[in-house]
């Protein structure tokens, strides 16, 4: 066991090396600048390109992959086999919610017509004057739909991320509230600083590529504000509460890997040498980020844990997004590998502290988002990205600094704006199910149905708790 | 007649039942429990959380003999079912007052 335990944090020891000889090799390489676009000579009239719709369109359904099933089997399996359903349905439910709601009014509010560099004006309610023709701003090469319905995948996996800090214990109609009020006053404003053109963020330089701000840092930090305000889970600390099916979690994670390849290299909104290098570093941060927290985790608790590689997995996912299009492969396995190491011992330090974010979504998206998004500020380089910005590392420490802003405005945001909305809701519907209902499961007490049905176990007439 | 109920590890079912079957037990019924003696539990690592679970899955089998068949039973599942290593399980003989058959109404040991 000792010898065991000695050889794992050796290799631990060398895995961080590596990871430390790979960040040498950041700014010691000549990366080699992937080509230019071609100098668009006189602007030409926006012309629909069929390779940067098809990739665009193609990614959108990928980054739709990511919520459900891959989010729903990964939350699905981490929680007690009494709340499969309902916390799959958490995610199914958003995907349907959140594409109404962008439509109505949601796109318009995030990348509609600026309104004081804080939020998007009402003159694309219902998609009225986003059409199937190029809108610059956003995409001079793809149908302006095309850039929405992309921008629809990412309003919708973002609240359902959050699903996780409140999983086992939210009543459904609340949820339903909750999401529709959360999208509207924290997604879509927030969007609207980092992505929207005239936005205030956007303005003062924040790289934020796929979504390190808007996405993991909005909904890491809004999931502690709902765990602090749902209180724990009756139980918790006391009971074991375990996964009921890390299968389903680890597919889920697969399937999560797989469609971010749309998330982050999609984002390039071109089918080109942008969205290439930013698959090819999305995919390595990644599979050093699983094997940052397996090994750490070998070292300290002297087993690697399946539901540790596929946290990692994700936790590198997050970490690389906001840096996807702007850094080179070596970069991207520092990234990943300080990501698994420093989510897990987030999730460790969660257990210490006693709030119960049930499925970790502070530990890994909180905190892998913002080390992503300040990594950016580190590692950025125009040589990948001519369109981006330089970074610490490439003589620019004033990136760092705008990182910064981004970083604590969106954390503020998410934190403030989740709170109002929780304790309104909660002084008007309350947020919670009763504690009988607790006990017997979501999927009972809120949908009337059972994950598994196993034989031998029919009810007869009317079934009880 | 006796009822020997056994408490085993899981793997070694089939063998329990080979051996009883190989001396002419023709019945038998099986369920799976759970339960702990001097093993104890074992721990399971989530994340952050260290879960003890005390309760480790066992199977038990439970045979109906007539009283001549008792000792040459208990013996041939200890054997069976034996390992060496903690967790193998306990036997436990239990009296038997009557028995039917429910197909015929046949009545004790002519019920078995």
């Amino acid at each position: 066991m000792t010898t065991t335990r000695r050889s794992t944090i050796a290799l631990a020891i060398f895995f961080l090396v590596l990871s430390i000889s790979g960040s040498a090799l950041v700014w010691a390489e000549q990366a080699p600048a992937p080509a230019a676009p071609a100098a668009a000579a006189p602007a030409p009239p926006p012309k629909i390109d069929s390779g940067d719709t098809a990739w665009l369109l193609t990614s959108s359904a990928l980054v739709l992959l990511m919520t459900a099933p891959g989010l729903a089997l990964f939350y699905g399996g981490m929680v007690r086999s009494k709340n499969a359903l309902g916390t799959i349905m958490q995610s199914f439910i958003i995907l349907a919610l959140i594409s109404v709601q962008w439509v109505l009014w949601g796109y318009s509010l995030a990348f509609g017509p600026d309104k004081g560099g804080i939020v998007g004006g009402l003159e694309w309610i219902g998609l009225q004057g986003v059409g199937l023709q190029p809108n610059p701003d956003y995409g001079a090469t793809v149908p302006h739909q095309a850039y929405m319905v992309f921008q629809l995948m990412f309003a919708v996996i973002t609240p359902a991320l959050i699903t996780g800090a409140f999983a086992e214990r939210m009543k459904f109609s609340s949820f339903i509230v909750f999401t529709l009020a959360w999208a509207t006053f924290i997604y879509d404003p927030l969007a609207h600083w980092v992505w929207g053109t005239g936005g205030w963020l956007k303005n003062r330089g924040a790289l934020d590529f796929a979504g390190g701000t808007v996405v993991h840092i909005s909904s890491g930090v809004s999931a502690l504000a709902a765990a602090l305000i749902m209180g724990k889970r009756k139980g918790y600390g006391h009971e074991p509460l375990r996964p009921h099916n890390l299968p389903l979690t680890v597919t889920g994670a697969a399937l999560l890997w797989f469609g971010w390849f749309g998330f982050n290299a999609g984002s390039a909104i071109s089918a080109g040498a942008l969205a290439t290098s930013a698959f090819v570093v999305t995919n390595t941060a990644t599979a050093a980020a699983a094997l940052g927290w397996m090994f750490s985790e070998w070292a300290a608790r002297g087993k690697p844990t399946v539901l540790g590689a596929a946290s990692g997995a994700v936790a590198g996912l997050v970490a690389i997004t906001p840096a996807s299009g702007y850094v080179t492969p070596m970069a991207s396995i520092v990234i990943g590998a300080v990501a698994g190491f420093l989510c897990y011992t987030a999730c460790n330090v969660k257990t210490k502290l006693g709030y119960d974010d049930s499925l970790d979504v502070v530990g890994v998206h909180g905190v892998g988002g913002t080390w992503g998004a300040l990594a950016t500020g580190f590692f950025a380089t125009k040589t990948i990205n001519p369109d981006g910005g330089d970074g610490l590392l490439y003589g620019n420490p004033g990136q760092v600094g705008i990182q910064i802003v981004a970083i604590v405005a969106s954390w503020v945001l998410a934190f403030v704006g989740t709170t109002i909305i929780l304790k309104i809701i909660d002084a008007v519907m309350g947020l919670r199910v009763s504690a009988d209902e607790e006990m017997a499961g979501l999927d009972l007490s809120q949908h009337s149905e059972t994950a598994y049905a196993l034989e031998g176990q029919a009810t007869v007439g009317s079934g009880g708790r | 007649m006796k009822k020997i109920e056994a408490i085993i590890k899981p793997f070694k079912l089939d063998d329990v039942k080979e051996a009883l079957t190989g001396i002419g037990v023709i019945g038998m019924t099986v369920s799976e429990v759970r339960g702990f003696g001097r093993q104890k539990g074992h721990t399971e690592l989530y994340r952050g959380g260290e879960y003890t679970v005390d309760f480790l899955p066992k199977i038990k089998v439970e045979v109906v003999t007539p009283d001549n068949l008792v000792s040459k039973v208990v013996e041939v599942m200890a054997s069976a079912a034996k390992t060496g290593n903690i967790g193998d399980g306990k036997i436990f003989v239990h009296p038997v007052e009557s028995a039917v058959r429910i197909r015929t109404g046949e009545r004790d040991e002519a019920a078995l």
